[in-house]
């Protein structure tokens, strides 16, 4: 049982542990009303304190473009693409894995008309209809506090639909070659250096040189230099490769999870 | 006392499984962090002047906050899914009664394992924060039953809560708007001075700012500052254990009892 | 037989469980002597578990008393329970350990050393069948296996009573002969068992004496020969009639038979010589739809002492 320290927002509390499925289908129409309203407090509380207390502490850094931004602007956008990555990541993984392994809810719909693709992005699709729920209270926190009013800031909704489209697609393709509990273990062993490590908390001007090549590769930067620019409002052809870099990343996960749900399922 | 041996003993095969597992992320994730937040952000904090820190880099006020929060999440997480586990899915607590087990034993016994967790995670991110050099005094050690009491202060108490729960869907409410504020605004990423006024004496009821204050203290050497608070954060915390572990044994029993 | 209280290994006077204001066991008496098999037989809610968690001395008694293995379980709960073996009616196995690691570590709760836990686990892996699954997880096991699991754990400690809440309940029905057989074996070598059960066919085959219990209370008691002796007669002819025959049937069904049951699809005719009562319903020019001569069961001793079916 891996304990990472849980600094990301997340969109659901993951828990590995929920094995009743029935309870869990019960209290998701409950939870759907928590989830809105606390769609609203968690981005409040991570953008007053990691925004504005750690920000006292940080002052200004350089944002997108190199002219300098107060923090809680420059982090702002990248605790929303950490949360779309997580939320995504976490549907996509332990609710798929647990559907997956209780065969039964797929096996079931599969003989109806219903094709192996067609649950893939049915799957997905309702992550991402929980993101943008989430999304548009964390805009809302931003826009009330303050906090990037640049008129970019509305496509944000899309693009951080884009990021948990990427990493709900890789996510459940990962979650489709896994076996038991243990494996999941790996995905944090990805997720968890991608987080701390893709310009989320300071610029990466900190790196040397490879290293900030290195991490400019990886997809969490992609989201959150992309979100980052349209909230600052220095938009460029840069963020034009980073969504294009997401929608292959999330077009490839959904081929391969297509691919081994047919082996796993249509035996 | 052997009675307690024999829950230890079964929660302790029962994590053999995720054992190995579990011990590396409990040395990577504080590695990173410390990597990333007090090294990496850690430079720009430090950059950018100001004395809010009081003369100590960030790396240095940040880690031991981190280590008492840590523990903290670890403690939530072990206090929820266990107990409900076994009092209603797997139902292993009631396996353990229809043995000579008393449900006190049953109860204390799982408690008691929750500590010795908890001590696991905070012995090797103690370790961890030396390798880092942020340690400033030999009192560090110190820092690991500290961190297990501030755990177990989160984690008594929602194992009370736990045992009266059949399915978890009220424990989202906990950590949302329980866990997360209290991880967020008690003094581990920045001082609680920062705050603003009217909101700084609501952060000394939060179990987790008295562990912090109190594990800084030990790690950097500084109690001598303000033995009087720390004495204060000692006995609340020990307080706030003590009650809700009496509580979480009544609990678990009464839903033992009940079947 | 009753056996009198010393030598009784569970004795009940006046035995009652009240939750709040809901009396779930209504100052029952009843007494299980060593080595027999004793069965509580009623539908769900007659109070079956309750009265067994009190036995098991996991639920406190409001009144009455009981006694097991001659402890009272008020202040010996730990002790009766090291002599107890108990089969619960849900699984509660440990899904987190191996299908050995659950025999052993349960074993370590009564103060056994490992290797004695090993040696027992061996023999009871055996005596279960589940050797060659030994090293498995439990949750891919059959529900039949999962419940042969329970049983072995249930007897690690060498139990002199072994208490069965619903044991075959959900079980396929080779599932439930094995298990019966297990069970016979158990009996055979001195292990008191005491079940409860609603399935009448559990109760006949394993049970040498059994209560029958309904909304809380014993409404009778004996083996299930006496049983169906005294409560009905040898045999039953089962009529079933089309729905709006069936309600225009009344006077033409007099003296047919020593009793006779309405249910709502059929109609049950009681008497010693069944193919006789089914020739005289003939030659009264009644046309059933189907015919069936049984011998009474169980169910039959039910539905005349309580006008209900067991499975509802």
């Amino acid at each position: 049982m891996t304990l990472p320290l849980r600094v990301t927002p997340t969109l659901m509390f993951g828990s590995r542990r929920a094995l009743r499925l029935i309870e869990r289908n019960l209290y998701v129409y409950r939870r759907t009303w928590i989830v809105i309203v606390s769609g609203f407090f968690e981005p409040l509380f991570y953008l007053l304190s990691i925004g504005f207390g750690l920000g006292r502490l940080v002052g200004n850094v350089p944002g997108p473009g190199g002219a300098e931004i107060p923090y809680q602007l420059f982090i702002a956008p990248a605790l929303l693409a950490s949360s779309s990555m997580n939320g995504a990541i976490t549907e996509a993984t332990l609710n798929f894995f647990f559907k997956l392994k209780y065969q039964k809810t797929f096996e079931s719909i599969l003989s109806t008309p219903l094709s192996v693709a067609d649950i893939a992005v049915g799957e997905l699709g309702w992550a991402l209809i929980r993101g943008a729920l989430y999304t548009i209270g964390f805009l809302g926190v931003m826009v009330i506090l303050g906090i990037g009013v640049s008129p970019w800031l509305l496509l944000t909704l899309p693009a951080a639909l884009l990021i948990s489209f990427a990493f709900g697609a890789v996510g459940m393709a990962a979650t489709s070659f896994m076996r038991t509990w243990q494996d999941f273990d790996l995905i944090q062993l990805v997720v968890l250096p991608m987080f701390l490590f893709s310009g989320t908390f300071y610029p990466l001007d900190a790196y040397p040189d490879a290293a900030r090549i290195v991490v400019q590769l990886t997809p969490l930067y992609q989201g959150v230099d992309l979100l980052r620019s349209l909230a600052v409002g220095v938009v460029g052809p840069s963020a034009i490769v980073h969504a294009v870099y997401l929608a292959v990343m999330g077009i490839a996960g959904l081929i391969v999870v297509s691919r081994r749900l047919d082996k796993l399922l249509l035996r | 006392m052997t009675a307690l041996g024999h829950v230890l003993e079964h929660r302790a095969v029962q994590y053999r499984r995720t054992f190995r597992s579990s011990a590396f992320s409990s040395f990577l994730s504080p590695v990173l962090f410390l990597t990333a937040m007090g090294l990496g952000l850690g430079g720009y904090v430090d950059r950018s002047g100001g004395t809010a820190l009081g003369g100590l880099t960030y790396l240095q006020f940040l880690a031991p906050g981190l280590l008492a929060a840590t523990v903290m999440q670890a403690a939530a997480f072990e206090a929820t899914f266990p107990i409900i586990g076994g009092l209603n899915w797997q139902r292993t607590f009631h396996a353990m009664y229809a043995t000579p087990l008393s449900p006190r034993d049953i109860a204390l016994g799982n408690l008691l394992w929750m500590a010795i967790r908890l001590g696991m995670i905070a012995t090797v991110f103690t370790v961890v924060i030396v390798a880092f050099g942020a340690a400033h005094s030999p009192l560090v050690v110190l820092g690991i039953p500290v961190a297990v009491l501030t755990g177990m202060s989160f984690g008594a108490p929602i194992a009370a809560f736990s045992a009266t729960q059949r399915t978890p869907s009220k424990f989202n409410v906990i950590f949302r708007f329980g866990i997360t504020p209290l991880f967020l605004f008690s003094g581990t990423f920045f001082p609680i001075e920062s705050l603003p006024g009217f909101l700084q004496p609501i952060a000394w009821l939060s179990p987790l700012w008295h562990g912090v204050d109190l594990t800084r203290g030990l790690v950097l050497g500084t109690l001598g500052q303000n033995p009087a608070v720390m004495l204060v954060h000692v006995i609340v915390l020990a307080t706030i254990v003590a009650v809700s572990t009496w509580a979480a044994v009544r609990m678990i029993e009464r839903r033992l009892v009940r079947g | 037989m009753p056996e009198t209280p010393s030598t009784s290994l569970i004795h009940a006077r006046g035995l009652t469980k009240r939750f709040g204001e809901f009396t779930a066991v209504d100052a029952i008496d009843f007494d299980v002597a060593p080595a027999e098999a004793f069965g509580f037989l009623g539908p769900n809610g007659a109070g079956k578990t309750s009265t067994m968690r009190m036995i098991g001395s996991v639920s406190p008694i409001t009144d009455g008393t009981l006694t097991v293995l001659g402890l009272d379980p008020r202040t010996n709960g730990p002790q009766i329970r090291a002599r107890l073996g108990v089969v619960p009616q849900q699984d509660t196995l440990d899904t987190e350990l191996t299908v050995r690691e659950n025999l052993v570590l349960y074993g370590r709760y009564f103060g056994l050393s490992r290797d004695e836990c090993g040696r027992r686990a061996d023999e009871l892996l055996d005596f279960a069948q589940l050797t060659e699954r030994q090293n498995d997880e439990v949750e891919p096991l059959s529900g039949g296996m999962k419940r042969r699991l329970t049983i072995a754990r249930a007897l690690i400690n060498e139990p002199e009573l072994l208490l069965l809440d619903e044991p075959t309940t959900g079980l396929d029905p080779q599932a439930r002969h094995l298990l019966w057989d297990r069970l016979y074996r158990l009996k055979q070598r001195g292990v008191t068992l005491v079940l409860t059960t609603h399935y009448m066919d559990e109760a006949e085959q394993l049970c040498d004496r059994l209560v029958v219990m309904d909304k809380a209370k014993i409404v009778a008691e004996g083996s299930p020969r006496q049983l169906i002796e005294r409560y009905s007669t040898k045999e039953v002819t089962e009529l079933r009639f089309p729905p709006d025959v069936q309600d225009s049937l009344d006077g033409k069904l007099d003296g047919l038979a020593e009793r006779i049951e309405r249910l709502a699809d059929r109609v049950l005719l009681y008497a010693d010589d069944g193919e006789a009562v089914a020739v005289a319903a003939h030659e009264r020019g009644l046309k059933p739809d189907t015919v069936l001569v049984r011998r009474s069961t169980l169910e039959d001793v039910f539905l005349r002492l309580t006008g209900r079916s067991l499975i509802e």
